[in-house]
């Protein structure tokens, strides 16, 4: 079989990429998987987190944006998107500030989602963990009221009241 | 030789399921804010962290944690941990500036300085991912309440690698498939999870054939869901799978009766009179084994054992037993000594 991507030489490499159950194959020579990042023939691992990463981004999202923006940089810790893409890890905190724009998409591709709905820590999280509490609240006491077990819904309906009391106090 | 080396509970305690699951595991990753993550760390910054984590550990009453410095440990104490499934080989590798905070039980172990600052890990025998969730979450309470985490309202928890953001959370169990491998139902039970948001891997070898029938199965996706519906989906196909694993042994009984348990008792007898075997033949026939305990068929060894032997029968844990170095013919031979005193019942 020929190599999907250039059409003229021999596949011999067999990419097969499961992105929340959704599943690509490719068929690839090895120059052509080399270039598009799926395996590196010098390097040890070919299915190393960088490498992979590297899939997931080439070559429809890659193309899309231009090679300078590779060079962004995190003014805290110095790393540039290139530094990451090779590497596969962020260098501090804050490089999910200042390189926002470009793991944005990434993010998305990796969870399906962009958008943390978990825990939040007690101390920093403040009232947003309140809130969520009262969400959640909120979400069992219409299942009680569903049930007609309206007893256990007043009891939730207070809890409620008490948190929101909390979070006006503050 | 010394009777054996002393495992921690959650590999000899008895536990839910246990004829499949081994044992369960969560793990959520940390950092600290305004420290650069340990791939990029000055030293100094990476000494801050452990100095940091290990003053939090102190406020912790209830579970006393005692820390370890990886960068002293004698490289035997680092492959002990690592055969455990402790802390992964490249943590043990590492040796800059990295430590572990371990409970008594070692069911709770922090490490410090892997990928992230800290990776909070509860181990479970058996089936126990939401007893496993509820004891790591009250552990990152209590860590919290004197480490600033990095986290963000969009993106939750910051982490090193964007595939941990969100919830930080990894559930694991680590399940053994003997029959669903015979009657070559692996794959496509691979391929099913897989559309469920999960990843398996065999562990102990290469690829989807793990070597004893040994696979582990954990959540992908650590981010838009809450941790709690993380590892009940995680449960829940943990489930189904034992419900396949138990039905294909029952009908691997009712097909193959004679053959099955020719093949388990064969594989008793060879461990019990070898001389001398290697580890993968070891881990093969050991899952064989474990297969007969819990099918009944062979009723005078308990099935913790085997789960203990699988872990005793590696190298640097055969190591551990005699005081100088081993070749690998001295560790076959070791090892089929080791395997026969714990079946001479």
């Amino acid at each position: 079989m020929l190599c999907q991507r250039c059409g003229e030489r021999e596949a011999s490499v067999h990419f097969t990429k499961i992105i929340n159950g959704e599943k690509n194959e490719l068929y690839l020579c090895e120059k052509c998987a080399e270039e598009l990042g799926h395996i590196s023939l010098q390097g040890s691992d070919p299915f190393s987190f960088p490498s992979l990463l590297a899939g997931i981004l080439s070559p429809g999202l890659e193309s899309s944006l231009k090679k300078t923006d590779n060079h962004i940089k995190c003014d805290e810790c110095g790393m540039t998107y290139e530094d990451f893409s090779q590497r596969g890890l962020l260098g501090c905190s804050d490089c999910y500030k200042n390189l926002e724009d470009r793991l944005e998409p990434l993010i998305k591709r990796i969870h399906g989602n962009n958008n943390h709905i978990g825990k939040v820590p007690k101390r920093k999280g403040g009232n947003l963990r309140l809130k969520r509490e009262i969400r959640q609240l909120k979400e069992e006491m219409d299942k009680a009221v569903e049930k007609e077990d309206f007893e256990k819904a007043a009891e939730i309906r207070d809890k409620i009241h008490e948190l929101e009391n909390e979070i006006g106090g503050e | 030789m010394s009777p054996y080396v002393n495992l921690s509970t959650w590999i000899s305690d008895e536990g839910p399921e246990q004829d499949v699951v081994l044992s369960s595991r969560v793990r959520l990753a940390r950092n600290i804010e305004g420290i650069a993550y340990p791939n990029n760390a000055r030293k100094e910054e990476l000494e801050t962290v452990t100095k940091c984590v290990q003053e939090a550990a102190k406020n912790i009453n209830k579970d006393k944690l005692h820390y370890i410095n990886m960068d002293n440990l004698p490289e035997i104490e680092k492959g002990l941990l690592v055969e455990k499934n402790m802390v992964s080989p490249e943590f043990a590798k590492k040796g800059s500036k990295n430590g572990i905070l371990l409970n008594n039980s070692e069911k709770i172990s922090v490490m410090i300085n892997e990928e992230d600052h800290l990776r909070i890990q509860v181990f479970m025998p058996g089936l126990q991912l939401n007893k496993a969730l509820d004891m790591a979450d009250e552990l990152d309470d209590d860590l919290e309440s004197s480490l600033d985490y990095a986290y963000s309202k969009k993106w939750g928890y910051l982490s090193a690698c964007p595939t941990n953001l969100g919830t930080g959370l990894r559930g694991s169990v680590m399940v053994h498939l003997p029959a669903l491998n015979f009657t070559d139902s692996i794959a496509k039970m691979l391929e099913a999870v897989s559309k469920l948001g999960l990843v398996v891997r065999g562990i102990y070898g290469e690829g989807s054939k793990s070597i004893g029938n040994i696979y582990q199965i954990s959540n992908q996706i650590t981010m838009g869901s809450t941790e709690k519906d993380i590892i009940n989906n995680l449960e829940s196909v943990t489930q189904k799978i034992i419900e396949q694993e138990r039905r294909a042994r029952n009908n691997l009984m009712k097909n193959n009766e004679i053959k099955l348990k020719d093949k388990i008792k064969r594989s008793f007898g060879i461990l019990k009179y070898a001389h001398t075997i290697s580890s993968n033949e070891a881990m093969r026939l050991l899952s064989n084994v474990k297969l007969g305990i819990d099918m009944g068929i062979i009723d005078i060894v308990n099935t913790r054992l085997m789960s203990k032997l699988i872990i005793l029968i590696r190298p640097c844990h055969l190591q551990k037993n005699v005081d100088n170095e081993l070749s690998a013919e001295e560790r076959d031979i070791i090892r089929a000594e080791l395997i026969q005193s714990k079946l001479n019942v």
